[in-house]
């Protein structure tokens, strides 16, 4: 065998090991660090296997739900499939202060664990609102917005 | 009227893309240049076309002409003139066209600044970039045609999206990514010519280098520029999540800098001629993907604003482009013979080539995160998202190693390198290097990557001024030249490579500053009545009041808080919430106060609607604006090694006047 053919299988075997070892830890990251999108009906549907896992938990903020310890820096409310009665529903906890638009009934997206206790730490929280941005449909008025945020009550900075 | 005119020019501008990309690729495989002179009048044709439909849009657009498809799905009469021009590229249809003409600008400015040369490659070149112009024309004559009749005609729109509306990053960002994207389709018909042809030239692979360099530019720019505005308008606080978009720019970004390394390896030792063209072809691939996955809406993102039906059409292209390219490589890469070899593992040209594997590796682990989803979906099902460690944990090492090599590659000498010598050299950086490290440590910063990144940034800074400087101090001593004057003769003696090393410059900036910001950021937040404080990181934030202000499309409220620094400095900062006229959700307006070391920054959470109290969110990221303070370098180090010297024309004329590399191997690390 020629040096030079020696070097570049050599030179090939390398790059094999190397890229072979990049996959083999780029997927073994990936399965460590997937996030799932469940509804608190298919994460209850898990069982013990929603347990630890980072879950994004996306349903409605359920009426009567909203509570602030007396500091007003722990937040629970309870996150439902629908806004229906019989909806599943999972307690939410979470420590980050909550946008303007979330109020009772809204469409909310949590980030979080789940675990034994039966409640969900959220460590993110977003308001899921319609965010595909479209022409007025007919017979709606423009500044709607208004109304959103002056009628219903916005929970988050009602009283410190 | 405007409707009809434009698709008119849309479908022009298709006829003389078909035309001029037949005519090319037929007489250009057939080795003739006859075709060329069509195939020019075909670039013009395109060019003139496009210019022509988006002018019409603008006007469209400024005149309110609501029967227009697009003008009524983005255009309002409430929305500033400046946005109502942005607006172009605000939406899916529009950026399309504006992709169309931008395309057409690059080809003409292609075919102008290659008069006579290269007639060879010509024809194949135009005639790939005008396929290329086929399918984007195409795509907008079709399935994203802006110009269809809107009947009843509406009295008025929903205006932009008031995301896209909300800061004047907005008319500068997207134009400067369309640039860099776009301008990799030049580089690709460079590529596919030269492996139709099954050659390779001096002369043609400097065009190749110099038509790579503009795009890559624009592309860096559009990046930083991206990020910027994530964090001055979304006010999540922060300018990188590895959304999904973010990485569609960020992939091409990757291997065309790879290519712009490689490629001096191919210069010098005439090897990796494949590897190149293939970093060239992968380039614009992923700009096409990068397009799909902002265009189509298969990802959720702050990006994909409308759900369309782009999708199949562009996904046709990914895979024709895929069998194309594959299938070129494959059959006409033989043809690119290696007339030189590696010869030493302590050289640049090693330096490099691991650079190059690097900046592969680090494409496949980004591309792999982004696709993952997409894939998990298709088969299983199931909707997952990967998140942020896993492309911190994979990208943050090979960054760091990045950073190693830009400090190491410049060191090494082209050919072999005597191991004395380098070690001679390493001694003052790496002494810098543990000194910077110490340092940190004395002033009680702790962890391992950021604290690493330092010290290597001083490493390389310390060898990249000395390469930069070395020249100069020659110059200084045996010509017995003035500083100043040595220093801008030597750099216009060696362009690319000043230049070179300027951008390296600017790139350790940007390491700097995002290891500084992403380890040392403070976080808090809180709610606070009237007259109370918040305080973080020697600031203390007192909430003194509210202001409320209208503008014609949008209404907001800010919370005037009364900042006080540590040293009893005080400034107001009024954080606001804009309500867009038609859109459901309030937009916040982070207030920033920026400083060279670092940069408060205060959100608008929520406020109550008696106006007695607000909820903040305030961060304190460490030299974060340093980020995008390194723009000017960047752009500066690009257009000293971009712009064509004496030297280089005279070298594109006569390609006989190219130098015996080994025989440079000598003299490099002072001039060349």
């Amino acid at each position: 065998m020629k040096t030079s053919t020696r070097n570049r299988l050599i030179a090939i075997a390398a790059v094999l090991v190397a890229g072979g070892a990049l996959g083999f830890i780029a997927f073994g990251n990936i399965g460590k660090n997937l996030v799932y999108y469940w509804s608190p009906g298919e994460m209850l549907g898990k069982g013990e296997r929603a347990y630890g896992t980072t879950i994004r938990l996306g349903g409605v903020v359920q009426r009567g739900s909203i509570q602030w310890d007396p500091q007003h820096t722990r937040l629970s409310f309870k996150v439902a499939d629908g806004a229906g009665p019989g909806a599943a529903s999972v307690l939410v906890s979470s420590t980050e202060v909550p946008p303007q638009m979330f109020r009772e009934g809204i469409g909310v997206v949590v980030e979080g664990t789940y675990d034994r206790s039966g409640v969900f730490t959220s460590h993110r929280l977003m308001v899921n609102h319609s965010n595909e941005y479209r022409p007025p449909k007919p017979g709606e008025k423009p500044r709607d917005w208004d109304k959103t945020v002056t009628d219903s009550e916005s929970t988050a900075a009602r009283k410190p | 009227m405007n409707s009809t005119l434009g698709y008119s020019a849309v479908l022009g501008a298709l006829a003389c893309a078909i035309v001029g990309a037949v005519i090319g690729i037929g007489t250009g495989v057939a080795r003739s240049d006859a075709g060329l002179p069509w195939v020019r009048r075909a670039v013009v044709g395109f060019f003139g076309f496009m210019l022509l439909a988006n002018l019409i849009m603008v006007y469209a657009l400024l005149t309110h002409d609501f029967s227009v498809h697009y003008v009524a799905h983005v255009g309002s009469r409430a929305t500033p003139t400046v946005y109502t021009v942005v607006s172009l590229w605000s939406a899916l249809e529009g950026s399309i066209l504006f992709w169309g003409v931008i395309l057409g600008t690059y080809l003409l400015a292609f075919a102008l600044s290659q008069k006579d040369e290269h007639t060879r490659y010509m024809p194949l070149a135009l005639g790939t970039m005008l396929a290329v112009g086929v399918f984007f024309a195409f795509l907008i004559a079709g399935p994203a045609n802006p110009f269809g009749k809107v009947s009843p005609v509406p009295a008025d729109g929903p205006g932009p999206n008031a995301l896209l509306q909300n800061h004047i990053l907005m008319v500068v960002h997207p134009p400067m990514l369309y640039l860099g994207y776009v301008g990799m389709t030049v580089p690709f018909g460079i590529a596919a010519a030269a492996l139709l042809r099954g050659e390779l030239g001096e002369a043609w692979t400097t065009t190749l280098r110099r038509w790579t360099l503009i795009p890559w530019t624009f592309l860096s720019v559009g990046i930083v520029l991206g990020s910027w505005w994530a964090y001055a308008v979304l006010g999540w606080g922060g300018y990188w999540a590895w959304d999904p978009v973010e990485n569609a720019s960020f992939l091409p970004w990757l291997t065309a800098t790879a290519f712009i390394h490689s490629t001096m390896v191919h210069e010098r030792r005439k090897v990796l001629k494949l590897w190149t063209l293939s970093l060239v072809l992968g380039t614009f691939i992923l700009t096409i993907l990068g397009t799909f996955m902002t265009r189509s809406g298969v990802f959720n993102s702050v990006h994909s604003f409308t759900q369309s039906d782009i999708g199949p059409t562009f996904l046709a292209f990914i895979g024709v482009l895929l069998v194309v390219c594959i299938s070129l490589l494959a059959t006409r890469g033989q043809l690119l013979v290696p007339e030189g070899a590696i010869r030493s593992p302590l050289s640049r040209e090693t330096a490099i080539l691991v650079n190059n594997l690097l900046f592969v590796g680090i494409t496949f682990t980004v591309l792999l995160g982004t696709l993952f989803p997409l894939v998990t979906e298709a088969v299983r099902g199931v909707r997952v998202s990967v998140g942020e460690p896993y492309f911190n944990k994979m990208a943050v090492p090979g960054g760091v190693a990045v950073l190693f090599l830009m400090g190491v590659g410049p060191m090494l000498p082209w050919g072999t390198g005597s191991p004395r010598v380098v070690r001679q050299q390493l001694l003052i950086p790496t002494a810098l290097a543990a000194a910077t490290i110490v340092l940190c440590l004395a002033f009680g910063l702790r962890g391992a990557m950021p604290i690493l990144t330092f010290g290597l940034a001083a490493f390389v800074v310390a060898i990249t001024l000395r390469e930069l400087l070395l020249p100069a101090k020659v110059r200084i001593l045996e010509h017995k030249e003035r500083p100043w004057t040595a220093l801008v003769r030597s750099a216009l003696k060696s362009r690319r490579r000043f230049g070179g090393y300027v951008v390296h410059l600017g790139i350790v900036m940007i390491f700097v500053a995002i290891a500084a910001s992403s380890s040392f950021v403070t976080h808090t937040s809180g709610t606070v009545g009237i007259g109370k404080s918040l305080q973080i990181g020697g600031y203390n934030l007192k909430l003194v009041g509210f202001q409320n202000g209208a503008e014609p499309h949008r209404r907001w409220k800010a919370a005037n808080l009364e900042m006080t620094t540590q040293g009893g400095r005080t400034e107001l900062l009024a954080p606001r919430m804009n309500f867009f006229e038609r859109s459901t959700d309030p937009i916040g307006t982070p207030a920033v106060r920026s400083t060279p070391a670092g940069d408060l920054y205060v959100t608008l959470l929520a406020f109550s609607d008696d106006e007695r109290s607000a909820t903040f969110n305030l961060w304190i990221f460490p030299m974060v604006g340093w980020i995008w303070g390194s723009i000017p370098i960047l752009v500066f180090g690009a257009l000293i090694a971009m712009w064509p010297g004496r030297r280089a024309r005279a070298a594109l004329a006569s390609p006989l006047s190219v130098q015996d590399p080994t025989a440079m191997g000598k003299v490099n690390r002072g001039a060349a």
